[in-house]
C-alpha cells in the first residue's frame, strides 16, 4: 500500500498500484446504523404524537381504566428474555457452533411470538371494552405507538425465520454472520424502544 | 355483475372515476397517450427493450442511475411546468366577472400538484441525481456503498411519479395544498382519493429518497480514496454529506405524519380531527420539522455546485474552503430550529414566534458568508464566463434578493401582514428558482461533458439562460408587489380589477419561462447533433480541479482504473500540477457489483400496493404486498452480487483512452 505522504526527494505517489478493493459489506454496519436511527425518528415522532394527545381522552377511557401493568410486566419480560438469548445466539455464533446458534434463535422468536401474543391479547381486551384506536386520541396515538413498534418485531420475527432457513442451508458464512449482526441491532433496538413505551406509556400512563 | 363483486374486484374504482367531463384533461390524456404509445413504438421499432433493461433499468451503476434521476426530473419539470403555466393564465384572465377557464375543483388540483411534483419529483430527482453522479467520482471510489439500494431506491422515486401521474387520468389529485394541512386533507373534507394518491405516491417515493439519502452517507465516510481526509473532501461533497444527513434525519418524520394521516383517513383515528381529542395543529407542526430542513436538502448541493463552478471558472482555489464546510454544518443544524417561522400566525406567543424568528435571522448569516467566499474566489480570479458561471453569477444576483425577502418575513409581525400571500409565493420561487433550478442548470452544463464526452451547446444554452433569468424577473416581481397589496395565494378568481396588470406581466414571465425550457430542450438536441465538434476527448474540458476530470469522459464503468492518491484539496489539479502521468501498465482485475432487475421489481410491486390502497382495492394490496416481501426475501438468498472485470478488458479500455488522448496531440 502507497502512503499519502510524499517524503523528501521521492516521487509523489498518485494512485495505488494494487486493486483497492473496499471489503465486502464494509459498509454494511454503518448504513443499518443510519437505517435503525432513521427508524428511531419514527418512534420519536409517535411517542411526540403520544406526549400531546395522551391526555385527551374524549370523556372515554383512560390509562387507569385499561392498563394491567402485571400483564405488560410478563410482556416486558418476554422481550428482554428474547434480546438476552439473542446475545447467546451472538456468543455461539463466534464460536462458529451452528447448531447452538439456531437453537437460541429459536428461543428468542419463541420469546418474540409469546410478546406478540401477549400484546394482541391486551388490544383485543381493550378493543372489547370500547377502547377502541377510533375512541379518543390518546387511544389512537396509543394503539398507533404500541402496534408500531408490535409490527417491527412481527418483521422482525420473518427476518429471524428467513436467517435460520440462510444458516442452514448456507451455514455460518461471513454474510449470514454480517445479517446475524444486523438483526441483532435491530432487535435489541426493538428492546430499547419498548423501555420507552414500557415507561412513558404504561408507568407514566399509570401516574396521569 | 351483481354490485358486490364488482366493488370487492375494483374497490371504488368505478367507470366515473375517469375524468371524461373535463375536456382539458381528456386532450392532454389523448396527448400523453400518442405521446408515449410513440414513445413505446419506437423503442421496439428500434429494438432497444433489451438495451435498455440490461444497460440502464437493471443497473447498479451509479452514474447511468444518476443520468436516469436527472431524465425523470426532467420530464416531471415538464409536467410541473404545465400546471405553472395554466395557474398564470387562470389568473391573468379571471378579472372583470370572468371565471377563467379552469373551475376551482380542477384549479386545486394543478396549485397543489406543481407544488408537490416541483418539490418531490423535480427538484429531489435533480439533485439525487447530481449526487449520485457525481460524489462518488469526486472522492475516486468505484461505486456507491450499496449499489442495488441505489438502483431500487431510483425505482421507488420514479414509483411515486407514476402514482402521481395516474392521478392526473384515473380519478383525481389532492385539492388541499402541498402540504395537505388537515382538517381538510381528513376524510370528512376530502373523502375522494385525491389526498389517497398524494400520501401513497409520497410514501413510496419517500422510501426510496431516505434509502439513498443511509448510502450517500456511507458512500463518503467509507468509500473516500486514501489521503482524501474530511478537511480535504471537495465542498460539494460536503454539501452532499449534509444534505443527506439532513434526509436521514427528516424523511421519517414525513413518513411517520403522513403514516398518522393514513391512519386518521383508513381506520378513523383521531390524530388531527377537529373531535375526539385530536389536534390540525400538531400535524402541521410535524410536516414542517420535515419541510424546513426539506428546503435545505434541496439548496445545499447547489450551494457546492455554485463552489466548484466558481473555483474552475476563476481558476483559483475555493476562497476560505474551511468556513464553507463550517457555514454547510451550521446551516445544516440551523435548518432543525427555524419550522415554527412557517405559521407564525398559528398563534404561540410572542416568545415562541420571538425564538424561531430569531434562528430563522441567524440563517442568514452562514449563508452570506458563502455569498462572500464565493465573491472573494472571483476576485482577481481569470473568470471565463462560460455557461455554468453565467448561472453562478445569475445564481448570485438573484438569490441575494431571495434571501433578503426570506429575511424580512422571519420578523414575526411582517409575517402577520404577509402570511400566505402572493409575496411569500414570491420569496420561496425566488429561492428556489434562482437557488435551486439555476445551481441545477449550472450543474448540468458543467458535468454534461463528464457524462457524455461532448459539451452542451453554448449558443442555445444562453438563450436559455437568458429567458429563464429575464423570465424569472418578470414572473415573480409582479408576485411581491401584489402579495405586498395583501392578495394571498391560491386565487382562482379576482374583483378588483386594478391587479390584473400584474397578473398579466407575471404570466409573460411565464412565457419566456417557457421559451427557457424549450432553448433547454433545443440545447441538449443540438448538441447530441453536433456532439462530433462538440466533442471532449480529454475528460477535463474546463480544466477542472477536482477528481472527476481525471478520468475519461464519459468514465468507464469502475470509474478510475487504479485508485487515486488524495494529498491536497483540489486533487487534480495537484495531479497537474506536480505533472502526473497516467499510468499505462499494470492493470488489474476490477471488483463490482452486479446488475439486477430486483429494484424495479420491488418498486412495480410497491406502485401496485399505492394503487390498491388508493382504490380500496384490498385483494389487489393483500396480493402485491405479499409479493413485495416474497420478492425481498427471496432476493436475499442471492449470494452472488459480485463480479470482476478482467484485466485484459480494463488493459483494452485503457489504451482506447490512450489512444484517443494522442490522436489529440
Amino acid at each position: 500500500m502507497a502512503s499519502t505522504a510524499t517524503m523528501a526527494g521521492t516521487e509523489p505517489v498518485f494512485h495505488l498500484e494494487e486493486e483497492h478493493a473496499h471489503a465486502e459489506g464494509s459498509s454494511t454496519m454503518l448504513g443499518f446504523w443510519l437505517y435503525l436511527m432513521s427508524d428511531c425518528l419514527i418512534f420519536a415522532m409517535l411517542f411526540a404524537a403520544y406526549g400531546v394527545l395522551g391526555g385527551n381522552y374524549a370523556a372515554g377511557p383512560a390509562p387507569k381504566d385499561l392498563f394491567d401493568l402485571n400483564l405488560v410486566a410478563v410482556n416486558t419480560a418476554m422481550l428482554l428474555f428474547s434480546s438476552i438469548t439473542y446475545g447467546f445466539a451472538m456468543l455461539t455464533m463466534d464460536k462458529g457452533r451452528v447448531a447452538a446458534t439456531q437453537a437460541w434463535l429459536a428461543v428468542t422468536g419463541l420469546f418474540g411470538l409469546a410478546f406478540l401474543s401477549i400484546e394482541l391479547y391486551e388490544f383485543a381486551h381493550m378493543i372489547h371494552e370500547g377502547a377502541t384506536p377510533q375512541r379518543s386520541a390518546f387511544l389512537s396515538s396509543f394503539f398507533t405507538l404500541v402496534g408500531t413498534h408490535g409490527l417491527h418485531v412481527t418483521f422482525g420475527i420473518v427476518w429471524l425465520v428467513t436467517l435460520m432457513v440462510q444458516v442452514a442451508r448456507f451455514g455460518l458464512i461471513e454474510a449470514n454472520r454480517r445479517r446475524l449482526m444486523c438483526l441483532s441491532m435491530f432487535w435489541h433496538f426493538l428492546d430499547v424502544i419498548w423501555i420507552g413505551v414500557f415507561t412513558f406509556v404504561y408507568l407514566m400512563g399509570m401516574l396521569r | 355483475m351483481p354490485d358486490t363483486l364488482t366493488k370487492f374486484i375494483f374497490g371504488r374504482l368505478t367507470l366515473e372515476s375517469l375524468p371524461l367531463h373535463e375536456p382539458i384533461v381528456v386532450a392532454t390524456f389523448i396527448a400523453v397517450a400518442l405521446g408515449g404509445i410513440a414513445l413505446l413504438a419506437a423503442i421496439t421499432y428500434f429494438k432497444l427493450w433489451t438495451y435498455l433493461w440490461r444497460e440502464w433499468f437493471t443497473s447498479v451503476d451509479h452514474k447511468k442511475i444518476g443520468i436516469m434521476y436527472m431524465v425523470l426530473g426532467l420530464v416531471m419539470l415538464l409536467r410541473g411546468f404545465s400546471d405553472a403555466i395554466m395557474m398564470r393564465l387562470q389568473q391573468a384572465i379571471a378579472f372583470n366577472g370572468s371565471e377563467g377557464y379552469l373551475n376551482s375543483h380542477h384549479y386545486d388540483q394543478i396549485f397543489t400538484a406543481h407544488g408537490v411534483i416541483m418539490i418531490f419529483f423535480v427538484a429531489m430527482p435533480f439533485v439525487t441525481g447530481l449526487m449520485n453522479f457525481v460524489v462518488p467520482l469526486q472522492i475516486g471510489a468505484r461505486d456507491v456503498s450499496f449499489p442495488f439500494l441505489n438502483n431500487f431506491s431510483f425505482w421507488m422515486t420514479v414509483g411515486g411519479a407514476v402514482l402521481v401521474m395516474a392521478s392526473l387520468f384515473v380519478g383525481e389529485f389532492a385539492r388541499t395544498g402541498w402540504l395537505a394541512y388537515p382538517p381538510l386533507s381528513g376524510i370528512g373534507y376530502s373523502p375522494d382519493v385525491g389526498v389517497d394518491y398524494y400520501i401513497w405516491a409520497l410514501q413510496v417515493a419517500g422510501v426510496g429518497t431516505t434509502l439513498s439519502g443511509i448510502n450517500l452517507i456511507c458512500t463518503i465516510i467509507k468509500m473516500r480514496a486514501p489521503g482524501m481526509t474530511m478537511m480535504r473532501m471537495p465542498v460539494f461533497t460536503w454539501t452532499s454529506l449534509c444534505t443527506n444527513v439532513l434526509i436521514v434525519a427528516s424523511f421519517p418524520v414525513l413518513t411517520a405524519v403522513l403514516a398518522m394521516l393514513s391512519l386518521d383517513r383508513y381506520v378513523g383515528t383521531n390524530f388531527f380531527t377537529n373531535d375526539f381529542g385530536g389536534n390540525p395543529m400538531m400535524y402541521v407542526n410535524l410536516i414542517w420539522i420535515w419541510g424546513h430542513p426539506e428546503v435545505y436538502i434541496l439548496i445545499l448541493p447547489l450551494f457546492g455546485v455554485f463552489s466548484e463552478v466558481t473555483s474552475t471558472f476563476s481558476g483559483k482555489r475555493l476562497f476560505g474552503y474551511t468556513s464553507m464546510v463550517y457555514a454547510t454544518v451550521v446551516i445544516t443544524i440551523l435548518s432543525y430550529l427555524v419550522w415554527l417561522h412557517h405559521f407564525f400566525t398559528m398563534g404561540s406567543g410572542a416568545s415562541v414566534n420571538s425564538f424561531f424568528g430569531i434562528t430563522t435571522m441567524i440563517i442568514s448569516i452562514p449563508t452570506g458568508a458563502k455569498i462572500f467566499n464565493w465573491l472573494f474566489t472571483m476576485y482577481r480570479g481569470r473568470i471565463r464566463f462560460e455557461l455554468p458561471m453565467m448561472w453562478t453569477v445569475a445564481f448570485m444576483l438573484t438569490f441575494t434578493v431571495g434571501g433578503m425577502t426570506g429575511v424580512l418575513l422571519a420578523v414575526p409581525p411582517a409575517d402577520f401582514v404577509l402570511h400566505n400571500s402572493l409575496f411569500l409565493i414570491a420569496h420561496f420561487h425566488n429561492v428556489i428558482i434562482g437557488g435551486v433550478l439555476f445551481g441545477l442548470f449550472a450543474g448540468i452544463a458543467y458535468w454534461w461533458p463528464k457524462a457524455f464526452g461532448f459539451k452542451l451547446d453554448p449558443f442555445w444554452g444562453k438563450v436559455s439562460f437568458w429567458c429563464w433569468v429575464v423570465g424569472f424577473w418578470f414572473a415573480f416581481m409582479p408576485l411581491y408587489i401584489l402579495g405586498l397589496m395583501g392578495v394571498t395565494r391560491r386565487m382562482r378568481v379576482f374583483d378588483d380589477p386594478s391587479l390584473q396588470i400584474w397578473f398579466v406581466i407575471a404570466a409573460f414571465g411565464a412565457v419566456l419561462i417557457a421559451a427557457g425550457i424549450a432553448a433547454f430542450l433545443i440545447q441538449i438536441f443540438v448538441s447530441i447533433r453536433k456532439r462530433e465538434a462538440l466533442t471532449d476527448p480529454t475528460g477535463d474540458p474546463w480544466d477542472g480541479r477536482t477528481l472527476e476530470w481525471a478520468t475519461s469522459s464519459p468514465p468507464p464503468a469502475y470509474n478510475f482504473a487504479f485508485t487515486p492518491v488524495v494529498r491536497d484539496n483540489d486533487a487534480w489539479w495537484d495531479m497537474k500540477k506536480a505533472g502526473y502521468v497516467r499510468p499505462l501498465s499494470g492493470f488489474k482485475p476490477i471488483h463490482m457489483p452486479s446488475n439486477t432487475g430486483t429494484g424495479i421489481i420491488l418498486a412495480g410491486f410497491s406502485v401496485a400496493l399505492g394503487f390498491a390502497m388508493i382504490w380500496y382495492i384490498w385483494w389487489l394490496a393483500a396480493l402485491s404486498f405479499v409479493c413485495l416481501i416474497a420478492t425481498a426475501i427471496g432476493h436475499t438468498f442471492n449470494y452472488n452480487r459480485d463480479f470482476h472485470i478482467p484485466a485484459a478488458e480494463v488493459t483494452r479500455t485503457e489504451e482506447a483512452r490512450t489512444a484517443l488522448l494522442a490522436a489529440q496531440g
